[in-house]
């Protein structure tokens, strides 16, 4: 199965021009002479450089700080898309939630046999710790990034939900800053709703999940592994932007199950952590005791519901690679309606047929670890050298359960700028939501990557891709779009 | 604000406030090694090492005594913690973990001093060095452009009070190497001196202008040391640095709500150093007043520390 030609967002499956509501920008895009894309791309990448948005690629010394790769022609979706996109992530991240809620507690869902109890109980991702635990206002993922691919106009599918502490959305805001400054005229041209309301969406998320002891006006910090981190500079731009403490491990204290910080006027009592380091790390006394990231005693200030954790442990049972391919059911089970966005197939190379299809087919799939993230351990068959493909066929014939293998899909391009002009590549995208005791949010956008080297499907910055802004466009009806 | 975030801005202040230092002295080091009249051959380079404090560490890099090689050893070796290319690391890594405390000015000065030093690790020979050190010192005044249209908050009062501290210990490390070292042996403090070596160290602190409006009788050793001991005008004196550490322990008190042992010494200091007259100190010998100032300072340094519970 060779992937057909992919469909361009911009400029459609057609040879005969654009979709009728980027004719604008596919003019612009045709008007305005790569050189300049190029200038003012290169401004925007000075300026990261200049505000230190950078990233470390985990074992490249020489390069161990870099900013990823901006690409100035944006990605656009319309209100419609939208529409149907944002009522599809607030359905499967409330399924989400309830599927955790069930797992730590009745599991109701392994009792009616909708998910092989085992492959819960013995995962490393189900954290006994939280069994019978009930987070503040049930509230277990309160943010979650959903990537999304596309394969045609109307088919978006789900590829990986992100449940634990997903990463990028310092650059949805940063990207959209740079395209005001750089291309003002296509703001001019659509109607383009902000995403710079972010911040203080996350903050009302995170004060409204307080638990009940806290104060009137809950102390909420962010919890960083440290400036050492590949995505401190994220944890620093939000933390700034809301306007709340960013903090350590060794900043914080737990004294009688209560979570203080320690400052210059003394201690002062944290009601809610937002916290940006693993599960394994958060508690040197619950998880890893080697941790010298976390804090000790924090679980059990967690547990006697002194302080809330955003996002409470245990959420990444719900984004395993292995659960993930139950996610249509997992949304049926608690929602009672199917899934707005499909799945993309998924051969669970656990189960015999699966991987005897997946050992068969292993140069048309993408064969990925069931807790890998990052673009690390994967194959992508239709472009892996023999080498690779034989490397993998060993590995899956020995840990047939840590595996799953996906179609190769045409992803969907967006016209990007390369060293030879504008040429299509291929995009995911990863908008963002949030949960509070209240309301599900999401700020209409996302983190779009692209994959920079032609042809390529993997998108991840670790893997060399870029971001772009992602534009979406108000409805008609909230903002004339004639011009 | 987290004890932590206090410790990174004052050693933010100190870094970078070295790092100029160190660069301005390079400049007079070229500068006295240039003199017609100077002394032994690389001695100029041998005190630049003293003054800041670097002697030893160069003596185990295994480095040849030329002026290249201190020069290089003082601006960029990764080896010296206190080279410009060091402190300038270091500023930066304690700003990048401090993004949320700083400004964007404050923290983009110190990030472009740091890629502009990056870009300049290769320099070469005396104009390398001379155009290394003049960047420094722009960005440095970039700094405190930025630092002066900040918020007055601890965060303000913590990246200055690093660097009066700093300021202190640098202006006393210079007036008391420049005595030993440049006085031939046998001479006494105070007798005739080369009046271009003087100048030079006048320019070290951007006080050769002041000191002609202040003293119009000319270069006089114990002048110099008026000026760069209690002169309050003059911004780096000891008594200015030392007032400075006041002020800004007051500010930081004033929203803490908390006094402690370091404002106590620091008041003590104060009182002390206006208290000492001139004759006084030379008689009791002007290396043996600006060797207890150092301790002090480093007594300072850590009674701050522990107040602020960052040590």
């Amino acid at each position: 199965m060779k992937p057909a030609r992919a469909f361009d967002e911009i400029r459609g499956t057609e040879a005969d021009g654009a979709r009728p509501e980027f004719t604008a920008l596919a003019k612009w895009l045709d008007n305005t002479p790569a050189a300049e894309l190029s200038r003012r791309q290169q401004e925007a990448e000075a300026a990261f450089h200049r505000l230190g948005i950078t990233f470390a690629v985990y074992g490249d010394e020489a390069a161990s700080e870099r900013i990823i790769p901006f690409d100035i022609v944006p990605r656009i979706l319309t209100a419609a898309e939208w529409d149907r996109l944002s009522a599809g992530l607030e359905q499967r991240v409330r399924a989400i939630n309830a599927f955790l809620g069930d797992l730590y507690g009745p599991r109701k869902i392994l009792d009616d046999g909708i998910i092989p109890a085992e492959l819960v109980l013995s995962n490393p991702q189900f954290r006994v710790q939280m069994a019978g635990a009930r987070p503040p206002h049930d509230v277990w993922c309160h943010i979650a990034g959903i990537d999304m691919v596309r394969t045609g106009p109307d088919e978006f599918f789900v590829l990986e939900d992100n449940a634990r502490t997903p990463s990028g959305v310092s650059y949805m805001l940063e990207n959209r800053e740079a395209m005001l400054r750089l291309c003002p005229e296509l703001f001019e041209m659509f109607p383009v709703r902000p995403v710079d309301i972010y911040p203080d969406a996350l903050h009302a998320t995170l004060r409204s999940v307080a638990p009940a002891c806290a104060a009137r006006s809950p102390v909420c910090v962010l919890l960083s592994p440290g400036h050492h981190n590949s995505a401190f500079y994220e944890h620093s731009f939000l933390a700034d932007n809301i306007g709340i403490e960013l903090v350590e491990g060794s900043d914080l204290e737990v004294d009688d199950d209560i979570v203080w910080m320690l400052t210059i006027e003394g201690r002062v009592r944290v009601d809610v952590i937002y916290r940006r380091i693993d599960d394994d790390f958060l508690d040197p006394l619950s998880f890893r005791p080697d941790s010298l990231l976390g804090v000790p005693g924090l679980m059990s200030a967690y547990l006697a519901g002194n302080v809330t954790l955003v996002n409470a442990p245990g959420t990444g049972i719900a984004d395993d690679k292995a659960i993930y391919s139950y996610m249509p059911e997992i949304v049926r089970y608690y929602s009672g309606s199917d899934a707005i966005l499909p799945n993309v197939e998924t051969y669970r190379c656990r189960e015999p047929d699966a991987l005897k299809y997946t050992l068969d087919n292993l140069d048309e799939l993408v064969v990925k670890l069931v807790d890998g993230s990052g673009g690390y351990g994967m194959l992508v068959g239709p472009t892996a050298s023999r080498d690779e493909i034989e490397k993998f066929r060993a590995a899956l014939a020995a840990e047939p359960h840590r595996y799953i293998a996906q179609p190769t899909l045409a992803l969907s391009t967006v016209p990007t700028l390369t060293e030879s002009g504008v040429a299509p590549r291929h995009v995911d995208l990863r908008p963002f939501v949030l949960t509070g005791a209240q309301d599900v949010t999401i700020v209409p956008g996302g983190l779009t990557r692209v994959a920079l080297r032609e042809g390529s499907l993997v998108v991840n910055s670790s893997q060399g891709g870029g971001t772009k802004d992602s534009l979406v466009l108000a409805g008609r009806r909230d903002e004339a779009v004639e011009h | 604000m987290l004890s932590r975030t206090a410790g990174l801005l004052y050693w933010i202040g100190r870094y970078v406030e070295r790092a100029d230092f160190t660069a301005r002295l390079i400049e007079a080091t070229i500068r006295l090694d240039a003199l017609p009249a100077r002394g032994a051959e690389g001695e100029a380079w041998l005190s630049a090492l003293a003054v800041a404090a670097s002697t030893g560490s160069f003596e185990k890099s295994g480095e040849p005594e030329t002026p290249a090689a201190i020069g290089r050893f003082l601006a960029l070796s990764a080896a010296n913690p206190s080279s410009i290319r060091s402190c300038l690391d270091a500023a930066r890594s304690n700003a990048r973990a401090v993004r949320t405390a700083l400004t964007r000015e404050a923290w983009e000065s110190i990030n472009r001093s740091w890629l502009d030093l990056r870009k300049r690790s290769g320099a070469a020979g005396i104009q390398g060095l001379l155009a290394l050190a003049d960047s420094v010192k722009a960005e440095s005044r970039g700094f405190e452009g930025a630092l002066h249209r900040m918020l007055r908050n601890e965060a303000h009062w913590f990246l200055r009070l690093g660097a009066a501290i700093e300021r202190a210990d640098n202006t006393a490390r210079l007036l008391d190497v420049k005595y030993h070292l440049l006085l031939p042996k046998g001479a006494r403090v105070g007798g005739p001196l080369d009046r271009d070596q003087w100048t030079t160290i006048l320019q070290v602190v951007s006080a050769v202008t002041a000191y002609r409006w202040i003293y119009p009788e000319g270069l006089k050793p114990w002048l110099i040391a008026d000026l760069l001991i209690w002169r309050r005008e003059m911004p780096r004196s000891l008594a200015a640095c030392v007032s400075e550490v006041v002020e800004m322990l007051t500010e930081i008190g004033g929203v803490t709500g908390r006094q402690g042992e370091a404002d106590r010494q620091a008041r003590i200091r104060q009182a002390e150093l206006l208290r000492v007259s001139g004759q006084e100190l030379f008689q009791a010998g002007l290396h043996e007043f600006l060797a207890d100032f150092i301790t002090e300072n480093a007594t300072m340094d850590r009674a701050i520390a522990t107040q602020f519970r960052f040590g």
